[in-house]
């Protein structure tokens, strides 16, 4: 759950890129941001490591003590200004289309989540095209890739800086739950639906993709929070493939032990 | 008994590796002759895996240092392979046995490349030395513990380095396995190359190893096999369980009652 550590862990970076630039501009706060959850990652790296408390353990507290010290930190420094705590766990999807990217004269570029999450994604694509066979090897068998070479520590933590920008760019729009929905839902849901890796990754983003529409929907249809409503399909979702996935089901398992 | 050899493959000093501050290996001094198949034998507990990790560097050592052809490990990576425990890695993680196989290619082939055609049917030519070529896009999730074993052995075959380490390559696999496995090793000391075999199984220990390595948290012997697997030698090596071992000395010496059926 390090991805639940991470979204929780940042906001005293936000916080303090706030206090630093004194607006709430998307830059300085990613930047602010990200650094804090690589910073999280370390210490919780650090603590199982060291300190050799289990990692669960070592996660909790880490994250619940750096997200308490933002929550100080507004409460103190930025209590005034609209940085809500609310706003920071459940996001408002539906506020995205407001926050334009304006020049200044004027001239609008549509929302700038749109921007900054373009770039991420744009970034996290080539990192995972580029560093596949270190990824893919070092996830399956990380002793026999350090014999050969590959470390290990370097790929889990530039995963882990990937899985905090990832997070870091989405929870402004999305909210810290919705994140962690998403950051483990449609991956958990494809893992069930194929045995190839490759295939997995892209089933991922497409179930992720459905969940967004079909719950934005819902949440159109129910008038209720789209976030929540997305959060409800991608566990529908995964309820699905775990009853009917051709290779993992627990149906067609079922009818197969009686078939043979 | 701990015997020297000039021009070692395997050098280690003094090496002492520790688990939470409490040594797990004393002082452990040998070298290894090239072009041998060599067991590592001992007790549970006695320090087998931590030995052959601790060489690798793949735990840190106390105090000590190993070289590997006269070099820091550090200039020879690409020269050495590693069949881990099969039990340390999760099988079902989604890939398919060429997938694993072909990692044994990625050592070589450096960062940002992909494998290319000749990595391919390097993974593919190792696949075929190990009998599992029809196996190739089967999951791995369902092979069998035999299947799993050779597949790891197929990804240190494809990596086609000079130096092999093996943890337990004989646990919990099936007699056919067992038997292609030391076929398999022997045409590799045949071609020059060295492997080095945490092995539990005394019994068999005499017939597949040419040097043998006893070990329990320090070194107790290092030497020719037949020079080291003595009653007086097993006794040390097996401490306090000695009514059971000088039983399986005398039954070692004898050669008279295998413990498993073979093949003839």
């Amino acid at each position: 759950m390090v991805g639940d550590a991470i979204s929780h862990a940042v906001l005293p970076g936000i916080v303090i890129a706030f206090l630093f630039t004194g607006s709430r501009d998307s830059i300085p706060m990613i930047i602010g941001a990200g650094l804090l959850g690589v910073l999280t990652t370390f210490l919780i790296e650090f603590f199982h490591r060291y300190a050799r408390v289990q990692a669960d353990a070592s996660i909790g507290i880490t994250f619940t003590w750096l997200f308490a010290i933002g929550i100080i930190l507004i409460s103190v420094f930025a209590g005034q200004v609209d940085l809500d705590q609310d706003c920071v766990l459940y996001g408002e999807i539906a506020y995205v289309p407001l926050d334009l990217w304006l020049t200044e004269n004027g001239l609008s570029f549509g929302p700038q989540t749109i921007w900054t999450l373009g770039f991420v994604t744009i970034l996290i694509i080539a990192f995972i095209t580029f560093g596949y066979k270190e990824l893919f090897l070092t996830a399956f068998d990380p002793g026999y890739a350090a014999v050969i070479g590959i470390s290990t520590t370097l790929w889990y933590y530039l995963l882990m800086t990937a899985v905090s920008l990832t997070t870091v760019a989405s929870f402004e729009s999305v909210g810290a739950i919705l994140v962690v929905a998403f950051l483990v839902g449609p991956p958990a849901t494809a893992y069930l639906l194929t045995d190839n890796f490759k295939t997995m990754l892209v089933l991922s983003v497409i179930i992720g993709i459905i969940a967004s529409i079909v719950g934005y929907y819902l949440a159109y249809w129910l008038d209720g929070s789209i976030a929540g409503a997305i959060a409800t399909v991608t566990g529908l979702q995964f309820a699905l493939a775990f009853l009917f996935s051709p290779t993992h089901g627990q149906l067609f398992k079922r009818k197969r032990t009686i078939a043979v | 008994m701990i015997l020297h050899v000039d021009n070692p493959v395997v050098e280690v000093h003094d090496l002492t590796v520790s688990y939470d501050r409490k040594p797990v290996l004393w002082g452990v001094d040998l070298t290894l002759p090239a072009g041998s198949l060599v067991g590592v034998i001992g007790p549970n507990g006695a320090g087998k895996s931590t030995l052959i990790k601790a060489i690798m560097d793949l735990l840190p050592a106390s105090s000590g240092y190993v070289r590997i052809f006269d070099e820091p490990i550090k200039q020879v990576r690409n020269r050495i392979s590693y069949v881990p425990q099969r039990e340390s890695v999760d099988w079902d993680f989604p890939a398919s046995v060429f997938d694993v196989v072909l990692m044994g290619r990625y050592g070589n082939l450096g960062l940002f490349n992909r494998p290319r055609k000749a990595d391919k049917d390097a993974a593919m030519q190792a696949l075929e030395k190990v009998g599992m070529q029809s196996f190739a896009n089967r999951q791995i999730s369902q092979l069998s513990g035999g299947q799993q074993q050779r597949v790891f052995l197929a990804r240190a075959l494809a990596q086609n380095a000079d130096i092999y380490f093996m943890d337990e390559p004989f646990a919990g696999v099936d007699i056919a396995t067992e038997t292609a496995i030391i076929e398999l090793l022997r045409t590799m000391r045949a071609q020059g190359k060295t492997v080095i075999v945490v092995h539990h199984d005394l019994q068999s220990a005499g017939e597949y190893f040419d040097w043998t390595v006893l070990l329990n948290m320090r070194l107790v012997a290092s030497g020719p096999t037949e020079q080291v697997l003595t009653q007086e030698l097993l006794e040390q090596t097996y401490g306090g369980k000695l009514t059971v071992l000088s039983k399986v000395g005398d039954l070692l010496r004898k050669q008279e009652f295998p413990t498993r059926e073979r093949k003839s």
